[in-house]
């Protein structure tokens, strides 16, 4: 920001250069993350002493030019043109020279001090490239230092070459890429209202502004580009088209003939992609062997997610409980004790509980990128995202969705495309995440135990069904909203496929452990505030009269005659049905009760309904809560007494609340359902806006609403019951 | 004789005559090094039929069939 004073050095390059590799090889990984204001891209900073001064080094989001068309590209020019930004450092690969160096000859010409890194040297150098980095030096009037990020090789010349370039104050030779004459007519005539745009910009950069202007504008969503300056570049860019003239392909063209020029005089260039990488390519792009592999390594992510992490997330649960243990032991029973236990405690406990799966599935995804595997991913299932209208990218999000949606929406990071991303992130709520299964184990145990179709269990059949059922809802949710809510052009795929390279473990960990940390922070303190949220909500008010009610009936079970194990089972017992009258008298309890009327036609009754209220906080709270409601204490999915109370829960015409149907119903309403704080805390993060999860929350209730109400009203009219 | 870059056969190179997609599409790729004069080749089909990955100044990039169809191409040795 320009209010700030403290200098910073941007390190800027393509995607797939080896510029995070740098930038923590520079910064030794102590990094901030932050955001770029107005858009949800990480801003990673890091402090880093240069001689005698601080400077703060920012790692700009990988670009491959200047060019912008939407606020998101829209930031690194911002970022270039701030006041206190004194130099750039662009990293380029050196393997891939001919395309690599155009976006550091784009931020010379800008007028900004540029070191460039040429990383990779030691992979250019197997594959015999050779580079007169002296020449080349020369020619882009910047220092040109060869690097290797991941041996951490180069690097002291690289600062020094920095520290000399931040103590050049005055203008520095600049090389010149010729323009056509008539491009050249049409910069003068724009620089002047450029001129009146930017009054603070020295007057040599206008022209680079204009160039800028012509090539950005124009069906573009930029922010706080005067009329003026769209109207010139407008009647310009009108001129020249009636005169058959292609400004966009006179402006790169021009610079690609200036560089094509650089490259040939100074590397040598032997060409052929590493052939171990094309061999690789061979086999995991083959029609047979490469869906294979893809299907196994997908199959493999999800597996850890789902099984791989359950210790870990047990293990939390454990100590999570083992805190509450020690608090209800320490504090005195009463409000605050509830607060701090079932309210605080069990609050960071739902978040740091996402910790393992976040971690895992960043980790793999960091593996994916590095290792260039994810684009090829994306390359063999793009065929099917495209039919629905998402990036071939979206893939490894909506596979973990089967898992977690939490993580899965951090994991919709890896698509480039704002529209896209939030397509993705919208839809992969409804894929049938971990967290849903104990539910439906819970209603097939209840109303199906023992009763098959066919050859197979009733249960199978269900589970398949929903899981199934999802993955079509999931599609089909995405082609409508990317036809209705988030229209625009479908994603286009322009994807760079890297050489394989051997991903490092260090690197991987660092990007892993930074994303958990903002999940922690950010997200974690939504998902926190909701817990005790609800947490009040079911606990008050408390009634007296209950609570008298049981003072009475627990001072006669102790004078009673009885022995001791029958006295400690019925007070327990005691204790249970007294938590379940107090949650049936409190605001949670009575707001179930207002909406039965509304439960009833999906089969439903209040009881379920406190349920789904409890279930806010994470899908599988809600067999807790029904423990609650139904008086029978501690419960989970396998649990008979609850199953029990469920096959016995009648309402008030004597029909039994559980049978086949309103289970299928109850189903299918927690597989539509967004009931989940979690992902709307996560969408709140990724999205930037509150807009976003809560059309999310809106749109998946009335869809599960509407489907459980076709499906049991649907069904009795079938006869069915 | 052009063609668009769909109709190339595998492996074979070409030169790229012009690019006509929508103006957002056509500057990425002509700034991703992808202009007239510029040699290419496609190197491989996804396996599902498309995308296609080519090879153009030394790097790969991987492109749908609906944009490469746009991208017209000379092919080499065809006069």
């Amino acid at each position: 920001m320009s209010d700030d004073a403290s200098p910073q050095v941007l390190i800027a390059g393509n995607p797939n250069c080896g510029k995070s590799t740098l930038f923590n090889a520079l910064s030794g990984g102590s990094a901030h993350v932050g955001n770029y204001p107005g858009v949800t891209i990480d801003r990673t900073t890091a402090r880093l002493q240069l001689g005698s001064e601080q400077i703060e080094l920012v790692d700009v989001p990988g670009m491959y030019s200047l060019t912008a068309s939407s606020p998101e590209e829209q930031l690194a020019l911002d970022a270039l043109t701030e006041s206190n930004t004194r130099a750039v450092i662009c990293v380029v690969d050196a393997t891939t020279l001919e395309r690599g160096l155009y976006l550091p000859l784009q931020l010379i010409e800008s007028g900004v001090p540029v070191v460039i890194a040429l990383n990779m040297m030691d992979a250019a150098a197997r594959i015999g490239v050779r580079v007169d980095t002296e020449r080349l030096s020369a020619l882009f009037a910047s220092p040109v230092i060869p690097v290797v990020a991941t041996k951490r090789r180069g690097l002291d010349a690289l600062l020094a070459a920095l520290e000399e370039q931040l103590e050049l104050r005055s203008a520095v030779a600049r090389p010149e890429v010729t323009y056509p004459a008539e491009l050249e007519t049409d910069l003068a005539t724009l620089a002047p209202v450029i001129a009146r745009w930017r009054p603070q910009t020295p007057a040599s950069q206008h022209r680079v502004f204009a160039l800028w202007c012509l090539l950005s504008l124009g069906e573009d969503s930029l922010r706080g580009v005067p009329d003026d300056v769209r109207n010139a570049v407008g009647s310009i860019r009108r001129a020249a088209a009636e005169r058959g003239r292609n400004l966009d392909l006179e402006i790169v063209s021009s610079r690609y003939v200036w560089l094509d020029h650089a490259v040939a005089e100074t590397c040598s260039l032997q060409g052929p992609k590493p052939s171990w990488s094309e061999r690789i390519d061979r086999v995991l792009t083959h029609p047979i062997a490469g869906i294979s592999i893809f299907a196994v390594v997908m199959f493999g992510i999800f597996e850890a997610l789902f099984a791989g992490a359950e210790p870990l997330i047990g293990a939390i649960e454990t100590f999570t409980g083992f805190m509450q243990g020690q608090a209800a032991a320490v504090l005195p029973a009463g409000v605050l004790q509830d607060l701090v236990v079932e309210g605080i405690i069990a609050g960071v406990g739902n978040v740091i509980v996402f910790a393992p799966q976040i971690l895992m599935l960043f980790l793999f995804i960091g593996f994916l990128e590095d290792s260039g595997y994810l684009a090829r991913v994306a390359f063999v299932i793009d065929r099917v995202m495209k039919g629905v209208g998402l990036h071939g990218k979206a893939f490894v999000p909506l596979l973990s969705g089967f898992a977690c949606a939490v993580p899965a929406v951090m994991a919709t990071r890896t698509i480039e495309r704002r529209r896209d991303r939030l397509v993705t992130m919208l839809a992969l709520p409804l894929m049938s995440c971990s967290a849903r299964l104990p539910i439906y184990i819970l209603v097939v145990g209840t109303v199906f135990a023992g009763q098959s179709l066919g050859w197979f269990s009733a249960g199978a059949v269900a589970l398949f069904s929903m899981y199934t059922l999802s993955v079509l809802v999931t599609l089909a949710a995405a082609a409508v909203l990317r036809r209705t809510v988030l229209p625009g052009p479908a994603p286009t795929f322009i994807l760079e496929m890297p050489p394989y390279r051997w991903p490092s473990a260090g690197i991987l960990w660092i990007n892993a452990w930074r994303r958990l940390r903002v999940f922690l922070v950010d997200a974690g303190t939504i998902i926190l505030a909701m817990t005790i949220l609800l947490w009040a909500l079911l606990s008050f008010p408390k009634s007296a009269e209950v609570s008298e009610h049981y003072a009475r009936e627990r001072t006669q079970v102790l004078r009673s005659a009885s022995s001791q194990t029958t006295k400690t089972e019925a007070l327990q017992a005691l204790e249970a049905r007294e938590a379940g009258e107090q949650l049936a008298q409190s605001l949670g309890g009575r707001f179930g009760h207002a909406i039965e009327p509304v439960l009833r036609p999906i089969g439903f009754d209040w009881q379920i309904g406190v349920g789904i209220i409890g279930a806010f906080a994470a899908r599988e709270v809600f067999i807790s809560t029904l423990g609650v409601v139904f008086g029978i204490g501690e419960a989970d999915e396998e649990n008979k007494p609850l199953r029990q109370a469920l096959r016995e829960a009648r309402h008030a015409d004597g029909s039994p609340v559980m049978t086949p149907l309103s289970g299928v119903s109850l189903m299918i309403f927690f597989l539509l359902a967004c009931q989940c704080m979690s992902t709307i805390a996560v969408v709140k993060k990724e999205s930037g806006s509150w807009k976003w999860p809560v059309f999310l929350f809106s749109y998946m209730t009335v869809l599960a609403y509407l489907a459980s109400l076709a499906v049991y009203q649907g069904g009795q009219l079938l006869g069915y019951s | 004789m052009k063609r668009s870059l769909v109709d190339l056969p595998l492996g074979q190179h070409a030169e790229i005559a012009s690019i006509d997609c929508e103006r957002g599409l056509s500057r990425r790729l002509m700034e991703m090094g992808l202009l007239p004069g510029t040699r290419v080749r496609i190197v491989r089909v996804a396996p599902l039929g498309d995308p296609i990955e080519l090879r153009v100044r030394n790097y790969s990039l991987s492109l749908r069939r609906a944009e490469a169809a746009k991208i017209a191409v000379r092919p080499e040795g065809a006069v």
